[in-house]
């Protein structure tokens, strides 16, 4: 093992750790856009809420996730060391530096931007995640679905209404017709109240554009770093970082907050 | 057209190693623009030393842009404000009378100031030393033409191998990283059918070197390609992170 | 022949001198090797070569470069290729034809035996090279391709773009560095050697001062290799590099070793023009670029004043209002004469008021017509059957962009002209010198355990180099030759031990090259080294350059005279000796151009005949051709040092058994 040893601790080696995990976790946006576009499905939250609990609970999906969790601390806690390392490397800075003359401001600030991407995550993720672990802020709300007509209509429960699963699902009727009746812990309320304040809007939709300047170099850089670099292939690796990465995915995910302040 | 300039320079001195150094600022006039960068600095040069002053030590030699001695980081930019010159090749031309132009020597840990502009890039020759050759006695070779080698890949090993070992990518690099001069010796012999039997080893052992002498790491920032007076290209940057994957993966060390 | 000169050339038939020497020549054996120990100074071609190769053997050795890495030696510079006679394009070259096109090219002054052998040994390298990851220009069958160069007729030289010398000395460096990863090289960069150390008539050792802080080092050994290269700054503006310097050499020859033909230099006809008083060096346009290119003046004198005046552009001139005056004086070689020729075929041209740039110092290099024939052939290719005029020149620029782009860059960026569009203004400029140190078949100086390798000795080239043969001998002296005959005096050596730098010879030797420096940080008087440099170059370009005269010459030896004692009373050198001080660098080397040009003058001056680059203006035929004299001065002229500036000429006599000599023609 000598060797992954050697490998991991070479300048060259870090740097493969730090594209493996950063392209593992632009795969995992996708994935999060795909789920969070549930939000803008009128149905009061249910698609969502559904796929909320699905997130958490799937063994295969819970496994995925530690490895994400994992992922962000390693790229976050090597960038910042790198960055630290590379600065040594010059201990007595230039007066005068011309950077714009030779280089993209972004690939200059990727510490920076990957920094502000953090603190990011962190409120990202205990606004909502934390919450939804362990937090008690987040109530439920009852959903039934009219299976004659398709029309949902939803409940919420009371504040001191609690059950073990994050879901119960069950069959309820009344004289319209028969229902399916799903309790689920209500995320997407959490996210349409706090979607409220402009403070956490403005600071999502800012923080959407350091992932869109971050990943606008990252995403390239990365298969720079694998050594994928071929003439023939980086035409499209360029379009997929800038029209994936830094324009579509940041667009879509700062969509979200907006649509919820504005609604 | 030539024309006359009257400048004003600053420039980074230092007595020696151990000395820390500051900006002095001087005044040159009546350069022509049919002038080298350098040799303005030999006006200047001469000027300071009739005012019994000490001359400015830069490095310098074949000024023709090819021995890569020379090294002057100009108005923020290794090698001065044009494209794919050397210092000794930057002409006059390129700059405007009563411009203020600023002067610093490279900037990294492991090139060491020795005086003025002045640097030390012993590294570089280490990092040769480490792996940067091709094993082969004087008398054991075989027929030249012995080997075929596709012109697409000669020209590219050519177009590697033209480095000429200056420093201005690690200069322009915001971490000092080394990484094109190094992989771009790595990716001469890779491209070589010669270079095959050393190929995982001499990555190793080079990358090992250059992590030594203390440069920092890549961030793909393209800054030492741009800046690279012979135009040296970033595939070959990929080629060695391939090349250094691969020899971690597939030596035989444990 | 002087009984001081024993040039060693081994008995036998031309092909098997250096076949059987080599086979004979006392070995020692690998255990000795490690306890000799080597100095070589410089790491050019010559140098890095051979300190490659010995190590390799497994003698210990110290090599000794100015510069801040072996990587940077002036070889890197060398443009062009390096001739190699492996037949490979058919055309009926063989070792027999290199070695005579080098015997003629260099006008009957070169010593067969060296020549054959360099011929001989010319493929080796190649293989050499190429092995060690050299990437030469190659065809698209995969195979290694040549172009011409002058003074022959067969394509014989292998190139790599514009940047054959970098590749080349690249190749030989990355041996060097391996041996110095090794530990059997010792490397010392940003040193400078400033004497050679004799003991009992043998070289011992050598005094150098490590630049960055003034210290002065003793270093024995048991030989010292010198592959300095050349003494071309003695007329400060030249294609040397600006460190470039004969001081290794002049401290040698001013301890015993004799200085062979020091008036053969080198005018390269294809340099960059002088552009005004502000210039430091000279760029050199490669020579295959005339290969492409045409050159010419206008034929009528008030064209060419219309020119210099910028009333009109050199493409406003017609056809056969243009003078190609090379092709016109020697239709067989045509562009593609020798050197000196070609040099002083545009000299003439310039006197005789041709001349084209505002100094009427340039001659026109022209691409045109070869761009419009390169943009044919790639319409044939690519199936265009009726080009337009702008796709033909648009197609043929590509061509010649890919062949020469960097030189056509770099004449952009000098002269700020673009050579696509308009043809290049070239001048003649000091280039190469065939002179050097007089060694003997070894390589060896008359100094026993001193060597020259490279362009520091006199060996091969006679009194005129042909193109892409200084790689070629660089390289033979280091890989293929002094392996070999640094046995016939090593094997004697393996009983010394090493000396103690202690030794009075070493304190001596350093006390002295203290004293220099001390004398010249104590001047302080009132005009820089470089005044004195760019004096003494315009002495020696116009006396002792292209054309020389009785009268010139001896004018311009008092004027050296006094220009030394000048400068030895009102040289200023700022700074200290116990720093980097570059100042102090150059003033040390000027001192030795300002002994060296006396000398060169001095020879020049006593050769009574014209002959290679040395031109005679008493001696010339009708057509203004160089006239020799086999008669009087079929000799090496080797000249010893005395005390003061005072010299003894040696002769050493030139025997051809297997040439003819002929008056040179290349009509």
């Amino acid at each position: 093992m000598n060797w992954v040893i050697k490998m991991f601790s070479s300048s060259l080696g870090q740097k493969f750790i730090m594209a493996l995990t950063g392209l593992f976790l632009c795969s995992f946006l996708i994935v999060h856009m795909i789920g969070n576009l549930q939000l803008f499905k009128a149905d009061d939250g249910l698609a969502f809420n559904t796929y909320a609990v699905f997130m958490t609970t799937n063994p295969l999906i819970k496994l995925t996730s530690y490895l994400l969790y994992f992922s962000i601390l390693f790229h976050a806690v090597k960038g910042i060391l790198l960055v630290v390392k590379n600065n040594k490397a010059r201990p007595v800075k230039y007066a005068v530096q011309n950077g714009s003359a030779n280089s993209h401001w972004t690939s200059r600030s990727m510490g920076i931007l990957g920094t502000i991407i953090l603190v990011f995550i962190i409120v990202h993720m205990k606004n909502f995640w934390f919450e939804y672990k362990f937090g008690h802020e987040i109530g439920y709300t009852s959903y039934y679905t009219n299976l004659a007509t398709g029309e949902t209509g939803s409940k919420e429960m009371s504040a001191d209404y609690t059950q073990f699963n994050k879901i119960e699902e069950g069959m309820t009727a009344d004289e319209k017709g028969q229902y399916r009746l799903v309790i689920v812990k209500d995320l997407y309320k959490a996210v349409a109240l706090q979607f409220k304040e402009w403070y956490l809007v403005a600071l999502y939709v800012l923080c959407m554009f350091a992932v869109a300047f971050h990943l606008y170099h990252g995403f390239q850089s990365a298969f720079q770093t694998l050594g994928l670099n071929h003439s023939k292939y980086n035409g499209l690796i360029k379009f997929l970082g800038i029209w994936i990465y830094s324009i579509l995915l940041p667009a879509g995910f700062a969509a979200m907050p907006l649509f919820f302040f504005f609604k | 057209m030539e024309k006359n300039l009257n400048l004003n320079l600053k420039v980074w001195r230092q007595k020696n190693a151990d000395d820390k150094g500051k900006f002095e600022e001087y005044k040159v006039n009546d350069i022509s623009t049919d002038m080298s960068f350098l040799e303005m600095f030999d006006v200047l040069n001469s000027q300071l030393i009739t005012e019994d002053k000490d001359p400015i030590a830069f490095d310098h030699d074949c000024r023709e842009g090819i021995c890569g001695s020379c090294s002057m980081h100009i108005n923020g930019r290794p090698h001065g404000p044009k494209h794919a010159v050397t210092t000794c090749q930057l002409h006059m031309r390129s700059f405007n009378d009563g411009d203020t132009i600023v002067v610093e020597p490279w900037r990294a840990a492991p090139f060491p100031v020795i005086k003025d502009l002045v640097v030390n890039r012993s590294a570089f020759d280490r990092i040769i030393s480490a792996g940067g050759f091709i094993s082969i006695n004087t008398g054991n070779a075989q027929d030249a033409n012995a080997i075929p080698i596709p012109k697409d890949d000669a020209d590219e090993a050519f177009a590697a191998a033209a480095c000429i070992g200056c420093g201005a990518c690690v200069a322009a690099c915001k971490n000092a990283s080394a990484m094109l001069f190094v992989s771009a010796k790595v990716s001469q012999f890779a491209l070589l059918p010669q270079g095959q039997p050393e190929r995982h080893q001499r990555v190793s052992e080079m990358v090992a070197q250059m992590d030594l002498e203390g440069f920092g790491a890549c961030t793909n920032t393209g800054a030492c390609s741009a800046e690279c007076p012979k135009g040296i290209s970033l595939t070959h940057i990929a080629r060695m992170n391939r090349d250094y994957i691969a020899a971690s993966f597939a030596a035989n060390e444990k | 022949m002087t009984s001081k000169l024993n040039s060693k050339i081994p008995e036998g038939n031309l092909e098997q001198k250096w076949t059987k020497y080599r086979s004979t020549v006392p070995l020692v054996n690998p255990a000795n090797k490690r306890s000799l120990e080597i100095i070589i100074v410089g790491s050019g071609l010559a140098g890095a070569s051979a300190a490659a190769s010995l190590a390799e053997l497994g003698y210990k050795v110290k090599v000794f470069c100015f510069q801040d890495s072996a990587r940077r030696a002036h070889s890197i510079a060398a443009q062009g290729g390096i001739n190699a006679a492996k037949n490979y394009q058919n055309d009926g070259d063989s070792t027999y034809r290199l070695f005579y096109d080098t015997i003629k090219g260099g006008d009957y002054r070169s010593r067969e035996a060296n020549v054959y052998r360099l011929a001989e040994v010319s493929t080796n390298i190649i293989d050499q090279s190429v092995a060690s990851g050299v990437p030469f220009a190659r065809e698209y069958g995969g195979l290694l391709s040549n172009r011409s160069f002058g003074g022959t007729q067969v394509q014989r030289t292998f190139y790599a773009a514009g940047q054959t010398g970098q590749q080349l000395l690249l190749g030989a460096y990355s041996g060097l560095q391996r041996q110095v990863g090794t530990g059997n090289v010792k490397m010392y960069a940003r040193h400078e050697m400033l004497d050679v150390v004799t003991i009992d008539g043998k070289c011992r050792g050598i005094i150098a001062r490590d630049l960055t802080n003034g210290k002065l080092e003793r270093h024995f050994g048991h030989a010292v290799l010198l592959c300095t290269g050349g003494y071309g700054n003695v007329f400060f503006l030249s294609t040397n590099a600006m460190g470039s310097n004969v001081t290794a050499a002049w401290k040698a020859h001013k301890k015993g070793a004799m200085f062979a033909n020091p008036c053969f230099t080198q005018i390269h006809p294809t340099c960059i023009p002088v552009s005004g008083d502000h210039q430091s060096k000279l760029t050199l346009m490669s020579e295959s670029l005339r290969n492409d290119g045409r050159i010419w003046v206008p034929a009528k004198k008030e064209d060419a004043l219309a020119l210099r005046e910028g009333r009109i552009k050199p493409n406003d001139i017609r056809e056969e209002d243009r003078d190609y005056y090379l092709e016109r004086r020697y239709p067989a070689f045509g562009n593609l004469v020798p050197r000196d020729v070609a040099s002083r075929a545009a000299k003439e041209r310039c006197d005789a008021g041709y001349g084209v740039n505002k100094t009427g110092e340039a001659v026109y290099l022209d691409f045109a017509f070869n761009t419009i024939r390169y943009g044919k052939i790639e319409a044939n290719k690519k199936g265009i059957n009726n080009p337009t005029d702008e796709q033909i020149v648009a197609m043929g620029k590509a061509v010649v962009k890919e062949k020469y782009g960097n030189l056509f860059d770099m004449y952009e960026q000098i002269t700020g002209v673009n050579p696509y569009d308009q043809p290049m203004m070239i001048y003649p400029a000091v280039h190469y010198t065939m002179g050097g140190l007089w060694v003997d078949y070894n390589l060896m100086t008359n100094i026993p355990g001193l060597y020259a390798l490279g362009e520091a000795n006199f060996s091969d080239h006679g009194a005129n180099r042909l193109g892409a043969s200084a790689l070629m001998q660089g390289l033979a002296d280091g890989y293929f030759v002094i392996p070999y005959t640094i046995g016939a005096y090593l094997s004697n050596e393996i009983m010394t031990k090493a000396i103690s730098t202690d030794h009075e010879a070493f304190v001596e030797a350093e006390k002295n090259v203290q004293g220099t420096i001390d004398r010249l940080l104590s001047i302080k008087g009132t005009k820089t080294v470089d005044y004195y440099h760019k004096k003494l170059g315009l002495i020696i370009w116009n006396q002792c350059g292209m054309a020389r005269s009785e009268a010139g010459l001896k004018e311009a030896i008092a004027n050296v005279q006094a220009l030394r004692e000048e400068f030895w009373s009102n040289v200023k050198v700022p700074g200290d000796a116990n720093s980097l001080n570059p100042e102090l660098e150059k003033a040390g080397r000027v001192a030795d151009f300002l002994e060296l040009g006396e000398l060169m003058c001095k020879d020049a001056l006593d050769r009574e005949e014209s002959c290679g680059g040395h031109f005679r203006e008493e001696h010339q035929t009708e057509e203004g051709e160089a006239l020799r004299n086999d008669e009087d001065y079929k000799y090496v002229a080797a000249w010893e040092y005395f005390a003061g500036t005072n010299w003894e000429l040696h002769k050493e006599e030139l025997i051809y058994d297997n040439i003819k000599i002929a008056q040179r023609s290349y009509k």
